[in-house]
């Protein structure tokens, strides 16, 4: 029988790598929920951002923060086109499923022929950071990776429920006719939901690189967890997106501790058909 | 994508140099190397140059090309230029197989070069066997698996690995001041280091080393927080890892965040620059078949495939740039066919084979046989340790260079 101590620093360790989950699930969250548009290259993006940090931190010794502000936008931007391209094909949700795997397959051969595809690390002073609290240890980047999780979550919940712009695109996500007819420009607001998911992209791009090893094909490894806690967490909903994501994290590392590693990535696909099943009132 | 090399290159290296070499005849009559000519000889094979295999790939693919210019620049195949003819597999088995198919029967390839790891090679080999090619792979990690008769390992495995190399571990820490007595075993599942992982267990019991832990993983594990804090519990003597790729540097940034450092600790297939580099790879053990180091740089080639590849790794913009056992791999492949075609005198498969299971080829591995179990000879795997920051060959004792011994933590 496992310790307690194990028990405890594998659901520290869970909790904490389900903070990368839940920031990857934000912006795919936002854009399914709320433009119907399953956007895989999400993925990509996030791993373009992480190799841009990496280049820019190994290449001209640029902090990761500082390459954040530069790839945010950047990100940002190409959010922005990726929905120029979508309104003007008309793409719908099940299109955009097929058309953004082929710009993730586009994005991932580009980084390769960049990159190459061997494994890339970004050492940092930092990376292997921890701290003692009691028996259990606690590292420091993903701490941070989790509070800006947090952080990102928390603000773009309450953004889509207390400001117009908000309750405008949600309104727009159950009946854009309807909210057409109060005045709301949904084709403006999707442009600004999609350079924000992108832009969350970016930032998990940022952690990614510092947390992560980098090889383009590592795009796909967390495709099907991503997408367990967007589900689990409900569509356009950005808290639901984190406490999913940690709840996954969590099982997950516990599953590692208690059984056997090899059964973590049968976890998070168990526990997204139990909630289905079970069907409670916040799933 | 189709990539060609060697003839042109040639061709293009001839052109240019036509009037030295001229100058050059004329002054040393006695030369009496001929440069290939003639219909090229085609020889086909996949790597994967994209998928999760590409990493490790693009050195075979370095490497290859490094070996058929060399090949020309002596007499190539029978008189004949050598063309190698690469597709790329994708790290998939199914396309490796398919393409291996389109090679022989519809580019109509003279002869064949086996793709990178287990399961590409294992979907090629029933097309070679189908078609009667000899096929020379050098990364198949389970040697029980080559049962067919026209195959040969360019990588001296040993025909039971699982057996003989933890053995040769074994036999080394218990030359250590203070023999591990425990071990924890953690190996992804990725089939051969899940199969060498097996072997270390089996062994450590039938030795006296207490397995304290036996854990497996998925290929591609994302976090090793929960394995690192299984690992620190377990506190074992030795810690095995099947690695593969940055795996290993994963672990020990894990295990460092819950401040612990294993006692002594081993990686099967690790990233070779990443973990020497790592300021927590310090003394790790891994497997090897040879370092750019003596005794190793003594022997014939391997000053000049050393200096190449730097260069060629250097150019294809890839991290580490020392030539390592991954790369040796694809070169003793070719010398291997060089030597069949040669000793046949002949591009025939059947003959080409019959040569090889007579005989011995010197390689840069040393001299290979084929003569035991599934064509494999005598098993010539070495432990190395990172020393300074270098991976130094530290066991058997005769194959560290001059000075280096095992550093026991």
């Amino acid at each position: 029988m496992p310790s307690a101590t194990l028990l405890g620093q594998a659901l520290i360790s869970g909790v904490l790598a389900g903070g990368m989950y839940g920031l990857l699930a934000l912006g795919l969250s936002l854009s399914w929920g709320l433009l119907r548009l399953v956007n895989l290259s999400h993925f990509a993006l996030a791993f373009l951002a992480a190799y841009l940090t990496y280049e820019l931190g190994t290449t001209y010794h640029v902090a990761p923060w500082w390459s954040a502000m530069m790839v945010v936008p950047a990100m940002f931007a190409i959010g922005l086109v990726q929905h120029w391209l979508f309104d003007k094909f008309r793409v719908n949700e099940l299109a955009s499923l097929l058309i953004t795997f082929s710009f993730a397959v586009i994005l991932e051969v580009a980084i390769q022929l960049y990159w190459t595809a061997d494994y890339r690390r970004f050492e940092t002073p930092y990376s292997t950071l921890s701290f003692k609290v009691g028996a259990f240890y606690i590292p420091v980047l993903e701490l941070i990776l989790c509070l800006v999780a947090g952080a990102l979550a928390w603000g773009t919940w309450l953004w889509l429920r207390r400001t117009y712009v908000g309750k405008a695109l949600r309104a727009a996500a159950e009946d854009a006719d309807i909210a057409a007819a109060y005045g709301v420009d949904h084709k403006k607001l999707a442009y600004l939901l999609s350079g924000l998911g992108a832009a969350y992209a970016g930032i998990s791009g940022t952690f990614i690189a510092l947390i992560a090893t980098l090889a383009p094909a590592q795009i796909w490894t967390w495709l099907g967890v991503v997408f367990a806690v967007v589900i689990i967490g409900r569509l356009g909903n950005p808290l639901g997106a984190l406490f999913a994501g940690m709840l996954i994290g969590a099982s997950e590392s516990l599953a590692m501790a208690v059984f056997s590693p090899a059964w973590a990535p049968v976890v998070s696909f168990s526990v997204l058909i139990a909630i289905l099943l079970w069907n409670p009132e916040w799933a | 994508m189709e990539h060609r090399t060697g003839v042109w290159r040639r061709r293009r290296v001839l052109t240019g140099l036509a009037g030295a070499g001229f100058a050059a005849a004329l002054a040393a009559p006695a030369i009496v190397r001929a440069a290939p000519s003639g219909k090229p000889v085609r020889v086909g094979g996949t790597l994967s140059l994209t998928g999760f295999l590409a990493q490790t790939a693009v050195i075979h693919k370095i490497a290859a090309e490094m070996m058929v210019e060399d090949i020309n620049g002596r007499n190539g195949f029978l008189g004949r230029p050598v063309e190698f003819v690469l597709l790329d597999d994708q790290s998939k088995p199914d396309v490796a197989r398919s393409l291996y198919e389109k090679l022989i029967t519809v580019d109509k390839v003279d002869l064949i070069q086996g793709p990178y790891a287990t399961a590409p090679i294992l979907a090629a080999m029933g097309v070679a066997q189908r078609y009667g090619k000899v096929m020379i792979q050098s990364s198949m990690g389970i040697p029980k698996l080559q049962t067919y008769d026209m195959a040969f390992p360019a990588t001296p495995f040993g025909p039971e690995p699982d057996k003989t190399y933890p053995n040769v571990l074994l036999d080394m820490m218990a030359t250590m001041p203070t023999p591990p007595k425990t071990i924890v075993v953690l190996t992804s599942k990725f089939p051969s280091a899940q199969f060498m992982a097996q072997g270390m267990r089996e062994q450590s019991e039938k030795r006296g080393v207490k397995v304290l832990l036996y854990l497996e993983y998925e290929s591609g594990n994302r976090d090793f927080g929960a394995i690192a804090a299984r690992v620190k519990e377990a506190n074992a003597d030795f810690l095995w890892v099947g690695s593969l790729g940055l795996e290993s540097n994963q672990l020990l940034e894990a295990l460092r965040k819950l401040d612990y450092t294993p006692k002594t600790h081993f990686h099967l297939y690790p990233a070779p620059g990443p973990l020497a580099l790592s300021p927590d790879g310090d003394k790790a053990l891994c497997s090897t078949f040879l370092e750019p180091d003596e005794p190793f740089m003594s022997r014939p080639g391997m000053k000049k495939y050393a200096a190449q590849y730097n260069e060629r790794a250097t150019k294809a913009n890839l991290p580490y740039t020392t030539i390592d056992a991954q790369a040796c791999g694809m070169i003793s492949e070719w010398q291997i066919l060089e030597a069949g075609v040669n000793g046949a005198n002949s591009l025939d498969d059947k003959a080409i084979a019959a040569w090889l299971k007579k005989n011995q080829v010197d390689t840069i591995y040393g001299t290979v046989k084929f003569d035991g179990p599934f064509n494999h000879g005598t098993a010539l795997q070495l432990v190395k340790q990172v020393q300074n920051k270098a991976w130094k060959v530290v066991w058997p004792k005769e194959f560290a260079a001059p000075g280096v011994k095992l550093i026991a933590s």
